[in-house]
């Protein structure tokens, strides 16, 4: 009989979210257009090439090119009869620099719009005219740089953001549902009408603890589907399958704060209203929509108390930055932490009715 | 053997406000009773308390012989439970509604299809419940109710907001069910719905049950004069008054607080006779020839709340 109850009630919980749709677009729709949007506008940003518009003839640039096939993939070059006309291309952003040489002097003009670009223009001619100082000089040379990044390479920017915005889907899919399912079976009394059912409280919240999982993952296997198609290019690294058991306790840990949100909240609106004043901050400073390697470091700091951190760290770790599967259980072992005293709080706070 | 439902010295306070002051009553197997009163009177309260969804502050209460605090799981499976229509889970259809409640119980989904046909409803199966008219959504909601046989079932209200058709539909269906031989509890504030379906009621006020029993009984210890109009204009008022039995001594009189016996109205549309004693008027009424438009009228259960509690009753 307890069996029957949890499957039926798994049953009935799981038609009541497909059939909603608004809570399919909230949970699944707007999150992958979240991701196909991010996805599309940083998709070139790694692999920005520098326009430069010469004027006349310029040795040492066709020297460095000769050296260097290479330089070929970063620089674009075309030519400018007048110095006027390349100056206004400048201005205008079609070239992000003009170059001319006078004599032993190579001159650039940049805009400083582009600050990156221009950046980027500066190191990359003064390394050409340090290289030809060198080789002037007749010396082999005696120092050598050798770079590479840390992370694999493929890195993206869509390895970063995939894990946080698929932990907020996952965060605000769990919090406004455990929420409004709590708020609206207390408002239509369905709460002390199966009070009045042979089924034990266990078999209710499991149910809707599997009910939840199970969404979450569906969420998770669509973005990892969405994320992973060439388009948007996410190499999944290879401790990823650890995901899956972070996902499920991320899902603990928000469930655990919207059934709080739901022992307070007298109203279904009243818990959408609670819920976002919590999840929305939390996705801003927890690092799901704004990467924390490049946050503010008193962002970086209030981070460590927001659950989001830690599930969305947690999946960049083992999804994006290819560490170990052990390097997830610090963020299991908050995530559930965090779950036992929110669940224990929200226990206390619990209402079978208005009254 | 024992009662079905036993309430004693049942007491429930919210704050300073009595709900429940002192309530006692039993209810036999096979019973259809009626707890009825204006809203506020303390009905749902009561009944809450004697499903086991609230603690009484004090008082006993037993049902089919075990007590109903703490919830007793022994207990469930042999009572159902209707609460208001719309206590259904969100965006199934009416038979995923109902065979839903059916496998909480442990019943197969058939019986949940035949609990569906019962209440006229299996052409409305495929429909979700949010669509459901409130008579419908209401014949679901005690279908859901009654889809593991209870012995004992309780209504909470079950016609508040339905159209008179609806109502009347519902009374033959909860006829129905009480004439299965199941125990029925039911709230209500309508009147006349207590009058016409229970077997014993209790008028309840203020938190107190002021009087209860059968309604045919209640009404007729009120012994109220019976009001008897005919079409104006066939009898003289004079005539009217003699046939009413003015002229008898008061001792006669009904002790109702309603019309005392022998007053005559006529508001030019109808004449009325205030009676106790309608052989008589009635038979000078027909040798006077003066029966049409005739109409007689008792007491009903309004005239008895009246009578407990000195003023009109208002659900």
């Amino acid at each position: 009989m307890r069996g029957g109850g949890f499957t039926s009630l798994s049953r009935a919980m799981f038609l009541g979210f497909v059939r909603d749709r608004a809570a399919l677009i909230f949970s699944i729709l707007l999150p992958v257009l979240f991701l196909v949007f991010f996805g599309s506008i940083y998709k070139n940003s790694s692999a920005s090439r520098l326009n430069l518009v010469t004027v006349g003839r310029v040795e040492l640039l066709q020297q460095a090119r000769r050296a260097d096939p290479g330089l070929a993939r970063v620089l674009t070059i075309s030519h400018s009869r007048s110095e006027g006309a390349a100056l206004a291309a400048v201005r205008k952003g079609t070239d992000d620099a003009a170059v001319l040489q006078r004599g032993n002097t190579l001159v650039l003009r940049f805009s400083i719009a582009d600050q990156t670009k221009a950046g980027l223009v500066n190191s990359v001619l003064g390394s050409i005219v340090q290289d030809a100082n060198q080789a002037a000089s007749g010396q082999p040379p005696r120092f050598r740089l050798a770079a590479s990044q840390v992370e694999d390479k493929s890195l993206k920017p869509i390895q970063y953001f995939t894990p946080g915005l698929l932990g907020w889907a996952l965060a605000s899919g769990a919090a406004f549902g455990a929420a409004i399912t709590l708020v609206s079976w207390r408002e239509n009394k369905l709460l002390r009408r199966l009070r009045l059912a042979p089924v034990g409280i266990g078999s209710i919240v499991t149910a809707r603890i599997g009910i939840a999982v199970a969404i979450g993952l569906i969420q998770m296997a669509v973005f990892l589907a969405i994320a992973t198609l060439p388009y948007f290019g996410l190499r999944l690294t290879s401790a990823w399958w650890m995901a899956i058991p972070l996902v499920v306790c991320g899902i603990l840990a928000f469930m655990s704060i919207g059934l709080l949100v739901g022992a307070i909240a007298k109203t279904q609106q009243a818990a959408t209203a609670i819920a976002n004043l919590i999840i929305l901050p939390m996705a801003f400073l927890g690092g799901a929509f704004i990467p924390l390697d490049f946050a503010p470091s008193w962002v970086r700091e209030a981070s460590y108390v927001m659950p989001l951190r830690y599930l969305v760290t947690g999946m960049q770790d083992v999804m994006a930055r290819g560490e170990g599967p052990a390097s997830a259980l610090p963020a299991i072992g908050v995530l559930l932490g965090f779950t036992l005293v929110v669940s224990a709080i929200a226990v206390r706070m619990f209402r079978w009715d208005d009254i | 053997m024992p009662a079905t439902i036993s309430v004693s010295d049942v007491r429930k306070a919210y704050g300073d406000v009595a709900a429940v002051d002192g309530v006692s009553f039993e209810v036999e197997q096979g019973e259809f009773f009626g707890i009825l009163g204006p809203n506020g009177a303390g009905k749902t309260t009561t009944l809450e308390i004697v499903e086991g969804l609230r603690k009484p502050d004090s008082g006993a209460v037993t049902v089919l012989g075990l007590p109903a605090w703490p919830r007793n799981a022994e207990l469930l499976p042999r009572i159902g439970v209707q609460l208001q229509a719309s206590s259904f889970f969100e965006r199934l259809t009416a038979r995923e509604q109902i065979r839903t409640f059916a496998s909480l119980y442990g019943v197969p989904a058939t019986n949940a299809d035949d609990m569906l046909e019962t209440v006229g409803l299996t052409e409305q199966g495929g429909l979700r419940t949010e669509k459901l008219s409130g008579g419908q959504a209401q014949r679901l909601s005690i279908a859901c109710a009654l889809v593991h046989d209870p012995e004992l079932l309780f209504l909470d209200e079950p016609t508040g907001a339905l159209d008179p058709q609806a109502r009347r539909n519902l009374w033959d269906l909860l006829r129905q069910i009480s004439s299965s031989g199941r125990t029925v509890v039911l709230t209500t504030h309508h009147m006349d719905e207590a009058e016409l379906l229970c077997d014993r009621v209790a008028i309840m006020d203020h938190g107190k049950i002021l009087k209860a029993g059968p309604p045919a009984a209640l009404v007729r210890e009120l012994d109220q004069p019976l009001r008897i109009s005919v079409q104006s204009g066939l009898v003289s008022g004079e005539q009217a008054a003699v046939l009413a039995g003015a002229d008898k001594p008061a001792g006669l009189a009904g002790s109702g607080p309603g019309e005392p016996a022998g007053q005559v109205t006529d508001d030019g549309v109808s004449l009325s006779i205030a009676t106790s004693d309608p052989a008589t008027v009635l038979s000078g009424l027909a040798r006077a020839d003066a029966l049409a438009g005739l109409r007689v009228q008792g007491a009903t259960l309004e005239d008895v709340f009246l009578s407990l509690t000195g003023r009109e009753y208002r659900a």
